[in-house]
This record gives C-alpha cells, structure tokens and sequence, in this order.
C-alpha cells in the first residue's frame, strides 16, 4: 500500500510542533521516580571499592585478612579474582588508525595508574560495612613517577606509563587540505593565540548506580543500571563475563542525568556484574560523589595552538590548528578517547567559508582519570578556538565581531557544501540565526551601552559565537571500527485491546523528554489522542535492539522509526477497518481515536470496538483476513553520515576588573535543528545545555598536582553553576528540516553546550579588550581575569 | 555490629519508632530503613539539595543530619506533602513550564521552592534565584525552574 496522502504535521491529532507537557513528569514531581537506586531486590548485597590513593604506583603486596573477617562480610576480591569471571577490554576502534590503548580489567593488577582506579572490591550486608571492611585492607605501595602534565608526556625524559608502547602517544591524526602555506603568506594579518581548556567532569546529579542480579538457576545475568545505552551494556556484559545476550538483561530504569558520561564502560561496573555471578545474588553499587570525581570520565583537557589568515578586507582565509589533549591512563571503552580530539580538529572553523586548513592532533597518556565522551564531544573546543580566534582576526582588521562574520559564514547558496575537514552540509542557516540573534539582542543599543559605560569604569562585554554540532550519526559511526554500537532504532507498536497503543521503542530517556517525543510522532501519524499512546523505553527484554540515545540522536533517528512504524500500524488498522466496514481502506482516516471517512471525516467506528473485533471476535472476519494488531519497524540514518545542525549563541557579561569576578547579564542562543516536535522541550534541552557549557566556561575544572592528584574532587571544591549566577537564557530557532528522512528533525541535546563557553569567553575578551587584556584559558576563573590584567601572577 | 539507638518520630503524619545505628544519617533511614525513595542522595556532603526535607517544619538537608538527631521530630518528604496537596500550585506549574528533566534534583527543589513561597509569596526572579542556589539542578539550566516558581507564585 503506497503511503496515504496526509502529513502528520497538519491534522486533528498533529502533536508535532506543539508543546505538550511530559506525561512522565508527574511521578518524578510527586517522589515517585523509579531510580536505580530506589528498586528493592531480595538479599540485596552492597560493594565498595578500595581505591588507587596514587596516581601511578606498584602494588606489592595486599594483606585483606582482616578485611574478609569484618563484620558482615560477603566476599572481598582482588583484581586477580575479577580477572578470572572477567575478559579485558580494550579501548581501541580500527577506523581510529594507530590508536593504542592496553588491556583495562575490573579492578587493578599489581600496578596503579590513576588516583581512583579501583583496587580491591568488599562485598557486605550494607555499603557501610563493605567501607569498613575496607579501612582494614593493608596494601603496600611502591609510587612510581606520575605523568600529570600533558605538555611534557611526550618528552624522552618523561616515564613511559605503558612500556610496551614505548612512549605515552595514544594517538595522533593530520588533517590538510587546500593551500595552506601559500594561504598564511599572502595574507594581511595572521593571528596567532594558544587557548586551554581545564578538564571538567559530568557531576549528573545521580552518580552512577547499578545493581547487578545473577541467578544462577536459570545461568542468567540482570543489570539495572543508571545508563544512556541498555543495549550497549548488554553486549557488553556478554562478551566479557561469558555470556550470551541471551543470557543478560540490562533494565535502565530513571536516569538522573547522564550527558555522555553514563555510556562507557567503568571497572567498578564491571566488577560489581562479576561479583553477583560470583556470589549468585544481587550486587548494588552507587558511586558516592566523591569517588565519582576521581572515576566518572573525566572530559576536554586540550591545549589548542591557533593560526588563522585574513585579507585586508576581513576575508578569513585559512586556519592551522594544533591540538593537544590528555586522556588519562587508557582510552575509554567501547568508543575510545579519541572520538574527542577528532571532533575538536574537524569541527574548527566549521562554519566558515575558508578554504586552506591543517589541524594536528597529538592525544597523550597521563596518570589521571581517563576523559572521554561528555555531551558535545569535541564541540566546545573547537567553538571557543573558531570564535576567538575569529573576533581576533575581526579586531586585526578593525571590524566589528558581527560583520567579520557576515563576511565569512557560509552562504545560503553554498549548499551542499563540503567542509575542508570533509564534513558535508546539507543545508544550514547561519546568515539567518546571525540575523535573527542580533535583532534579538538589540546588538547596536547593547555596543552603544557599552561605550558608555566604559567611561564609567564598568566594563561590559558581547561574545558571539556560531556553531554546527554533528547529530544523527550514521551507519557509518561505531560499527565501521568495529564497535557493537547500533547506529540503527527500533520500534514495537501494538494495538492494545482498548484501543490505545503501546509503543516500546529503543531510545532512551534522561530527561530529554524522549519518550513524550516519541508518542508524540506516534500519536499523530496514528491519528489518536497523545494520552492514547504510552511509551516504554530502557529494557533490553521489552524494547528493540538501537542505538539509545547519545549523539543527539534520538528525536531524530528514535522520531523516524517511530514514525515508520506507526505509518505501519495505521494501515494495519485500516485495512481492517476497511474489512469491517466493507469499505476501501483508502477512503478512511484515524482521527482522535476513532475510524472516519477520509472524505467529510463522518464517524464510522472507534479504535476500541475494532480493537475489540480483532482481539475477541475475529470469528466475524473473513476466514482469509489476519488483523496485524502489532508492527515493528527499525530504521538507520541514510543519504549522509551526519545531520549536522547550526545556530549561533551570544553572551553578554560584565567584568569587575577589582575582583575579577564575571557577571552574566543574558544569553541568547538562535538554533536550527531542522523541524521541531515539541518546541518547549527543545528549548529546555538548550538552555540545560548553555549551562553546562557556562560551567565550564567559569567554574568546572578538575584541578590536579603535579603529582597527579585531583585536588578538589567533592562537591564543595569543585564548582558548578547555581540558579543565582545564572543568566536569563532567550531560545529561538531557524527550521531547516533534513530532507533526508521524513520527520525532518535533527538532533539539538548538544547544541547549547557547543557554543555557550565560547560565547562567555569572546564575551569576557570582549570586556577586557580596552584594558589590553586577554584571557587565554578556560575556566574563566577570577585568578585568571586578574591575571590578565596585571594585577596577579598566573 | 555497632550498637543501636531506639528512636520515634513522626513522619509524613504517621509514628515511626526503629532503632538505628548512630551513625546513619536521616536521609538514608528514610530511603533503606521506610522506603521513602522520593527524597534522593546527590552528594551526602551539605552542598546539592538533593535530599532536602522538612524536619520541624524547616527545610534542612537530609544528608547532614543524623537519624537519631531526628528522635522526637516531625519530618515531612516529598511524598508526605505531595500527599497531602501541600506543593500542587508548584508541582503544576514545574509540569506546565517543564522546569525538570531527569527529575533528580525535583523533590529537593520543590521543597525549598515552597519554603521561599511561605516566606515571600511574590518573590523577584533575583530572589527566586538566591533562594534556589542551595539547590543544584544539571539538567534544566534553571530559567525553566525559575519562570515556574514565578508561575505559582502569581497563582492564586
Ligand atoms: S545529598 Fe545532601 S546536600 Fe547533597
Ligand atoms: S532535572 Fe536533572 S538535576 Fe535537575
């Protein structure tokens, strides 16, 4: 049957576009969220983890006698006994050439290479117990020299942190293209800054929490764990504990927030699946804040040098990048550490119209925590870097920050368009985002302010910054390396026998609001009403095999599958209907629930009562008819490897030069992710997301010694951004739908994090520009703006 | 085993007596002990707000303080007053304005919202803002948090 000649977008039932509040919200209001943490398991056991207090040391000897004989003891285990249950992995993807990462196992073996690796795991009737068996575990430790600074990794002096490698290189990457040499020398002006960005951490608010059950009677594993990727997890548990996927079952019950944090593998996560095979009961394990410091991926760490060529005439017309960045002691698992500083070096300059780049990249091995994936992947670093160097390269040439731009960004007529990085750009709206947000901000009354009040000795400061992030990626992502990361979603829509429909779906939710996207799409190609629909996500039993949700993928791929699948359901529904009523299926609709006639929308049947002909009185179908009450549908991203989106932020903050302190006065943010299906929850995911990206543009830094230790790993030391220093947050949007699937929409989760550091930071140098001062590194913290001017050492 | 401590309190409106270990702190016998799971544990140090709650009548944060210090008192969580209707005109307008994503942090900042609401029931955004600082949302970014605590307050 050819699809029917409706849009789902206009019609009685179009819930698409339109802001309907979560239907899952009200539980989380009234305390009854279900978090991992609040399931209740017979015979539950609690783990803790003794943990590495070095960064880098040998462990020679380990006395847990008087550990296991504690009171309430279950088992106490050893990085060897884990190693038996457990296979290694290894932090490498083929399409990654050259990336070298060693075995990682649940816990430490004889040697230590971060402060915070796991080490011994006790096992007791309460986590209190398990802690204090720990206090009683002896360990005798060689410290062996730790490699903090990534700047020196790489130097013949510095100790080699895996011997085997013979130098702490995990990888490296050289990306050139165009003219660059014959671009830097025949230009006007070449501008030449160095920019670092501190690691910053996740900080969800629920720290990662898992209980793993193994039953031994029926030989099969459950996980319920705090993660963004069921799916993901169970194969994983398979392959390295023995098991098939058959076998595992991986339930994400309430994330309390993840932001790419909750996606990788973690030894203590590990570890805890590895003791309930081993004790054949229930295992929980909650990171406390503050092992969470020390053991949740850290992210960023990059030392970026910047080159960038102009005309007399502000025409940008090259830029040449260095790109140093830490990982850590491994490369983290199954997507590796070196997904970030490939996104820094192929997403700067991103949208502007420059032809001639070259971008190196050298990722070091350190003693620290390991960095990895965090929401907007690369995104922010290579934003910050593009955008100040391109207000550099506008006050070289004496034009204002918002022409320079107009002059460079790519132009409606350039599309498709293939990026000197290689990214290819179906259609984006930069000239239209930049417009808009200048008309938002009232740009030239703000600029006119601003030199008025310079003369009073308050300085004020505008920071723009435009931005594409990369979502939707393709079939071509993980799996091309060799990664077990679907890049496809699935969906199951079923008729339930009252007449509403069940839709499980393998995307997830963590607050995005992706379940009540998802029955939104379903709702209205259904033709039924919202609270008709009820989703079910997170349970690798229940829901499809897919991707789940990271990479700001799932409005966008989980969107179109569901699409598929309801468009699927609708003429099941009508062809039975049509059977029914003796009428052609084609000539009826579904509106509000009920089958209509597709011309004039007269009543013919409701949902409920064909529901019921087809589950209990299928004796009055003709014998040749089968109603196909339940469809599945999956569908993989085709026709580009990414859908990449745009949009261009603003800050406007305020530097008082005495203290160095910055105030946030407003923020504003123009995104085009292609068509929207719930325009309130698109903006919460980028406000939530500039957020984020002001803390780390601020606040947020994982500060480490020279000896390798974090230095203020709890939440009183290490800061992040509270509802009283944060600005007011204006979100509209430019729609420039995908045509390559038929929703349209395209991913947004990241966006605000993308652009809204480099905003503050332009925003700040902005400020400081008629003090001759300019702030180099981020966070953007009182020290460092003093230093700026003079009135402190770095 | 260490010892234990007999204690009684009213919570949510009903007599409770267990005894504890000294050591435990109220939000933890609330969430093991009574399966009260609404009130969340996001640091255990005094600084999120996650496990903000009632005890006498004043907000205080469940993880500083110790179940038997809790010995006598009346305490109130986030499934007591949502019970008893005490926080609609905010758990509306949270829904209406979508001021919560993974919902976390929510009971918390439900909590200390109403307490500002009992002391100034037309409270400035500034306000709003300052009263809400003790209470750390990652998600939401806190405008969305902010325009529905402005919302209730303007509902009669
Ligand atoms: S858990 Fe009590 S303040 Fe964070
Ligand atoms: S909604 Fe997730 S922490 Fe506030």
């Amino acid at each position: 049957m050819t699809a029917p000649p409706f849009s789902p977008f206009d019609r009685p039932n179009s819930y698409i576009g339109r802001s309907v509040p979560r239907p899952n919200a009200r539980r989380l209001l009234a305390g009854r969220g279900q978090f991992t943490d609040d399931v209740q398991f017979a015979r539950l056991t609690h783990v803790a983890f003794l943990r590495s207090p070095h960064a880098h040391a040998r462990i020679r000897g380990l006395d847990l006698n008087a550990a296991k004989a504690a009171p309430g003891v279950i088992v106490i285990a050893t990085g060897a006994d884990l190693a038996r249950l457990c296979r290694p992995w290894v932090g490498t993807l083929t399409h990654f050439a050259g990336l070298k990462s060693p075995p990682q196992y649940p816990l430490a073996i004889d040697r230590v290479v971060w402060r915070g690796e796991p080490v011994v795991a006790a096992v007791a009737a309460t986590r209190a117990l398990a802690e204090d068996a720990l206090e009683l575990v002896v360990v005798d430790w060689e410290e062996l020299p730790a490699v903090a600074d990534m700047e020196t990794a790489l130097d013949p002096a510095t100790s080699v942190i895996h011997p085997e490698f013979g130098d702490n290189k995990a990888f490296s990457l050289h990306l050139e293209s165009g003219a660059v040499d014959q671009a830097f020398a025949a230009a006007h002006q070449v501008i030449e800054a160095e920019w670092h960005f501190g690691r910053h951490t996740a900080v969800s608010l629920e720290p990662r929490t898992m209980v793993a059950q193994f039953d031994p009677s029926e030989q099969r594993l459950t996980v319920f764990q705090s993660t963004q990727t069921p799916y993901q997890m169970q194969d994983v548990y398979a392959r390295h504990l023995g098991l098939s996927d058959a076998q595992v079952r991986v339930v994400a019950k309430d994330v309390g927030g993840s932001f790419g944090m909750k996606l990788h593998v973690y030894g203590d996560e590990m570890a805890t699946a590895a003791l309930s095979m081993m004790l054949g009961r229930p295992v929980k394990f909650v990171a406390d804040r503050l092992e969470s410091f020390v053991s949740d991926i850290h992210a960023r760490d990059h030392r970026v040098k910047a080159r960038v060529a102009v005309t007399a005439d502000g025409e940008i017309t090259a830029f040449a990048v260095d790109d140093l960045t830490g990982i850590g002691p491994f490369s983290a698992y199954p997507r590796t550490s070196a997904v970030e500083g490939n996104q820094v070096i192929r997403l700067i300059g991103g949208p502007y119209r420059h032809r001639h780049y070259r971008a190196d990249l050298k990722v070091v091995f350190q003693n620290k925590n390991i960095m990895s994936q965090y929401r907007a992947v690369g995104h922010p670093i290579a934003c910050a870097v593009t955008e100040a160097m391109v207000d550099l390269a506008a006050a070289s040439v004496g034009l204002d920050p918002v022409e320079l731009r107009r002059r460079n960004m790519l132009t409606d007529d350039m599309y498709p368009y293939t990026s000197p990085t290689g990214f290819v750009f179906e259609r984006l709206s930069h000239h239209q985002c930049l417009d808009r947000l200048v008309g938002h901000m009232d740009y030239e009354s703000l600029r006119a302010e601003q030199e008025r009040l310079r003369r009073h000795g308050v300085f004020r400061g505008i920071g723009i910054a435009a931005y594409i992030e990369i979502t939707n990626p393709g079939p071509a992502f993980y799996g091309v390396g060799g990664a077990r990361i679907s890049a496809q979603d699935g969906c199951i829509l079923k008729l339930e026998p009252s007449g509403q429909v069940r839709c499980l779906v393998s995307v997830t939710e963590q607050g995005q609001g992706t379940e009540t996207a998802m029955a939104q799409v379903a709702a209205s190609v259904l033709g039924i009403p919202l609270d008709a629909v009820r989703v079910v996500t997170g349970d690798t039993e229940v829901t499809p095999h897919g991707g789940a949700t990271w990479a700001s993928r799932g409005a966008g791929i989980g969107g179109e599958t569901v699409l598929r699948a309801a468009r699927a359901l609708r003429d099941n529904i009508l062809a039975l209907a049509g059977t029914i009523l003796q009428a052609h299926a084609d000539t009826l609709d579904i509106r509000d629930g009920l089958i209509v006639d597709a011309d004039g929308g007269r009543e013919r049947m409701a949902l409920a009562e064909l529901a019921r002909i087809a589950f209990f009185r299928p004796d009055t179908l003709p014998p040749d008819f089968q109603p196909e009450m339940t469809v599945a549908r999956h569908h993989v991203p085709r026709g580009q490897p990414f859908a990449f989106t745009n949009g261009i932020q603003a800050a406007h903050v305020e530097v008082e030069i005495e203290t160095g302190f910055i105030k946030l006065l407003k923020h504003w943010v123009v995104d085009d992710c292609g068509r929207v299906i719930n325009p309130q929850l698109v903006d919460e995911q980028i406000r939530g997301g500039v957020v984020q990206g002001i803390g780390a543009a601020l606040f947020e830094e994982c500060i480490y010694g020279a000896d390798g230790q974090m230095q203020n790993g709890t939440l009183a030391d290490y800061l992040v951004p509270m509802a009283g220093e944060m600005p007011d947050i204006v979100v509209d949007h430019v729609s420039t739908p995908t045509v390559y699937s038929e929703l349209g929409a395209k991913g947004v989760g990241e966006a605000g994090t993308a652009a809204s550091a480099a905003a503050v930071l332009n925003a700040v140098n902005d400020a400081l520009r008629p003090l001759g001062a300019r702030v180099t590194t981020i966070p953007l913290t009182p020290d460092r703006v003093l230093a700026a001017l003079g009135k402190l050492d770095a | 085993m260490p010892g234990t401590i007999p204690i009684a309190l009213t919570v949510n409106g009903a007599p409770v007596s267990r005894a504890v270990e000294p050591r435990l702190n109220l939000v933890d016998f609330l969430r093991i002990d009574l399966g009260l799971t609404g009130t969340h544990v996001g640091c255990e140090h005094g600084v999120c707000g996650a496990c903000t709650l009632l005890l006498d009548g004043d907000m205080v944060r469940g993880c500083l303080v110790l179940a038997v210090q809790a010995d006598g008192a009346v305490v109130e969580t986030i499934e007591g007053l949502s019970e008893r209707g005490a926080l609609r005109r905010l758990q509306d307008a949270f829904l209406a304005r979508n001021a919560l994503q993974c919902g976390f942090c929510t009971p918390g900042m439900l909590i200390a919202a109403a307490a500002l609401l009992a002391q100034d029931p037309a409270p400035s955004r500034d306000a709003i803002r300052a009263h809400l600082s003790g209470n750390y949302c990652r998600c939401t970014g806190y405008h969305a948090i902010i325009d529905a605590v402005e919302a209730a307050a303007a509902k009669p």
